[in-house]
């Protein structure tokens, strides 16, 4: 793991302000869920944060990605405007899909946001679609798939990379493996240990790295962009991670034994790597306090401006159906 | 463009790919055995299109149908125009969640930040000993599904001016071909049929038959019949199932007061009961007698000869559902 290249200062300040951005989100949400202000199943992405923030420090608005119901903070590393977002969670018209899409199918075509799923694992035969397209258009774009461990037991995991590495297209399948399919257990639903070495069947690469270690993740993700940019084909990276919350809000979790929570969140990344860009001198304290409050400003001002746009109008029903509204 | 040529409708459909191909670099087409090297299809409908527009962009792909649904939405996302093929109607039944989840509703989900323009090919029909998962007609699924377009031409010059129309339009269009009717020649003028636009292929005072695909060819073999016996029936072809041509419809019922619909597919829930509902509601001071319907059993499609010649309309089974129209 050690060979891979490392992310120098800047990138991995960048990566802690994604980070730090998606893990207040992902509070603020909960916050306003709890207060009965957003109503709206939501999958908490918090214990994931590295992973996100680590590919995002590889890829430009013209690449794209896809992603899942799981997917805010894969959407908010790539970009995503806080307040298209805020309005889209509120179901205000100033959402990025005009309030018709909701948390599952966040979109941002402009920076490369081209699906989110609400299905287990559906982004994947999608970003193979959208790798065909960058490849054709010869234009070194990649295309990214993001998915969970239990989508890597679902049949078109098996179609979409056998595809993509048949006809080496740039797609990079990131399994955020953050050990639960719901309610189920990594042990209990699949017999390998690590999905990556899944990726020998397809003649791809295949990786499996601590997606919360930022050194590990942005040095694989480095490595198979640039595979995928210069022709080379897909890789299928594994990101060990884990998730703090249940399967969505509600859901307390009691499937997942004490001590394993609270071994993880010992670990919890986002602390962890503001401890080290402090002690490696990358940041002082004083400027990431500056940066988190700027960041809760600038979420502060999304929800505020979610909540006074307007809901959306009831003619929205007949409109996006078709091109063209139908008699 | 050219004069007009008999031929049949591989050769129609296959005159309008490479015609779509021509025009337009961004017409893709995929799907199992597609390519040249794989013969042009299992019929031969894409045959020579890999030769004349490379496999870069004429793609055979692994048994896949997720993968190539996937494949086709995602290209489609971000400019082009892809025509996927399922080899047969009952395999799209493996790639729903791509067609029905995504293909249908991405632009609704997003706001109409994005579209899918792709087509997805695919034949059936009974009538060739197939049995229960080779001959299905499931175009009422789709109908039924906001966001897709049905198109099930019966004749060749409509094959072709369908293809082309499907291919320019902006939303997924399900282009069903009739396995029963792809070696009958016709006269094909080359230009393209608009979708949603009827063609009352017979003109007719007494009663209205109103059909698609294999039906419309028994509705007019049905109306040679009864104009033997002196009834006059005017037959409507469909051409597009969904948005159906209501315009057309409603002119035709409002003159003759009567009207049977007919398709291959099992009548209970079918589009039938959908037009025929559609028409009491409409039109129920224009009516003479109730709006009849003949579909297929309501059984799988059986192997056996009697059976499956059992199972499907037929000319006496319309002329039978006309009389009964008629009162």
């Amino acid at each position: 793991m050690s060979n891979y290249p490392k992310p120098d200062a800047a990138t991995l300040l960048d990566i802690y302000k994604k980070a730090a951005l998606i893990r207040f989100n992902d509070e603020r949400v909960i916050k306003e869920m709890t207060a009965g202000k957003l109503i709206m199943p939501f999958y908490s992405t918090q214990g994931q944060e590295i992973i996100p923030s680590s590919v995002a420090a590889n890829l430009t608005d013209d690449d794209y990605i896809c992603t899942i119901y799981r997917g805010v903070h894969d959407m908010l590393a790539k970009g995503f405007p806080l307040e298209a977002l805020w309005g889209e969670l509120a179901g205000r018209v100033n959402g990025s899909c005009k309030g018709k899409g909701g948390p599952m199918h966040l979109t941002y075509p402009k920076k490369g946001m081209m699906v989110t799923t609400g299905v287990v694992g559906s982004s994947m035969p999608i970003a193979v679609g959208l790798g065909w397209a960058a490849k054709l258009d010869g234009k070194g774009q990649v295309s990214i798939a993001n998915f969970g461990d239990g989508a890597s037991n679902i049949g078109a995991f098996h179609e979409s990379l056998n595809m993509a590495a048949l006809w080496d297209l740039p797609v990079i399948f990131i399994c955020q493996n953050n050990r639960y399919a719901e309610h189920t257990s990594f042990a209990n639903s699949t017999k390998v240990e690590r999905i990556a070495i899944r990726a020998a069947s397809y003649g791809m690469e295949g990786v499996t790295v601590n997606g919360n270690d930022p050194d590990e993740m942005y040095g694989a993700v480095k490595v198979a962009v640039e595979r995928a940019r210069a022709g080379e084909g897909p890789t299928l990276i594994e990101a060990m991670t884990f998730r703090f919350n249940g399967h969505l809000v509600g859901d307390a979790a009691h499937y997942i034994p004490r001590e394993e929570l609270a071994a993880a969140k010992e670990r919890d990344p986002v602390p962890a790597l503001r401890k080290r860009l402090l002690a490696d001198g990358v940041a002082r304290e004083a400027d990431l306090d500056g940066i988190e409050a700027e960041i809760k400003a600038a979420i502060d001002a999304a929800v505020i401006a979610a909540f006074a746009a307007e809901l959306p109008d009831v003619a929205e029903l007949k409109r996006d159906v078709f091109a063209h509204e139908l008699a | 463009m050219t004069e007009p040529k008999k031929m049949n409708m591989i050769e129609a459909i296959n005159a309008a790919l490479h015609a779509a191909c021509e025009a337009n670099p961004k017409v893709l087409a995929l799907g199992e055995d597609l390519a040249d090297n794989e013969e042009g299809g299992v019929i031969g409908v894409t045959k020579g299109l890999s030769t004349k527009f490379g496999t870069d962009r004429i793609k055979s792909t692994p048994i896949s149908e997720q993968a190539i649904m996937g494949a086709a939405i995602g290209a489609s996302l971000v400019g082009y125009r892809p025509v996927a093929e399922i080899m047969l109607m009952n395999f799209v039944t493996v790639a729903m969640d791509m067609i029905t989840n995504h293909a249908a509703k991405l632009r609704f989900m997003s706001g109409g930040q994005t579209n899918v323009p792709i087509v997805i090919r695919t034949m059936t029909g009974s009538g060739f000993s197939q049995g229960g998962q080779h001959s299905d007609y499931l175009e009422a699924w789709f109908a039924h599904t906001a966001g897709i377009k049905v198109v099930a031409p019966s004749t060749p010059a409509d094959a072709y001016g369908l293809m082309l129309s499907a291919i320019e339009d902006d939303d997924p269009v399900m282009f069903i071909e009739s396995l029963p009717l792809y070696w009958t020649p016709g006269e094909v003028d080359f230009k393209p049929v608009p979708l949603g636009k009827a063609k009352i292929s017979r003109e007719g005072s007494d009663v209205t038959i109103i059909s698609y695909a294999t039906g419309a060819v028994h509705a007019l073999a049905a109306a040679e019949k009864l104009a033997k016996d002196g009834i006059s029936a005017e037959v409507i072809d469909l051409r597009t199932i969904s948005p159906w041509d209501r315009e057309t419809v409603f002119a035709s019922v409002s003159k003759t007061g009567r009207a049977v619909v007919v398709h291959e597919a099992v009548k209970e829930y079918g589009v039938g009961a959908e037009i025929s509902a559609v028409l009491h509601e409409q039109l129920w001071d224009k009516l003479k007698g109730p709006v009849q319907r003949v579909g297929g059993a309501y059984s799988p499609v059986p192997f056996s000869k009697p059976l499956e010649q059992a199972f499907a309309p037929n000319p006496a089974s319309i002329i039978a559902a006309v009389k009964v129209a008629l009162g």
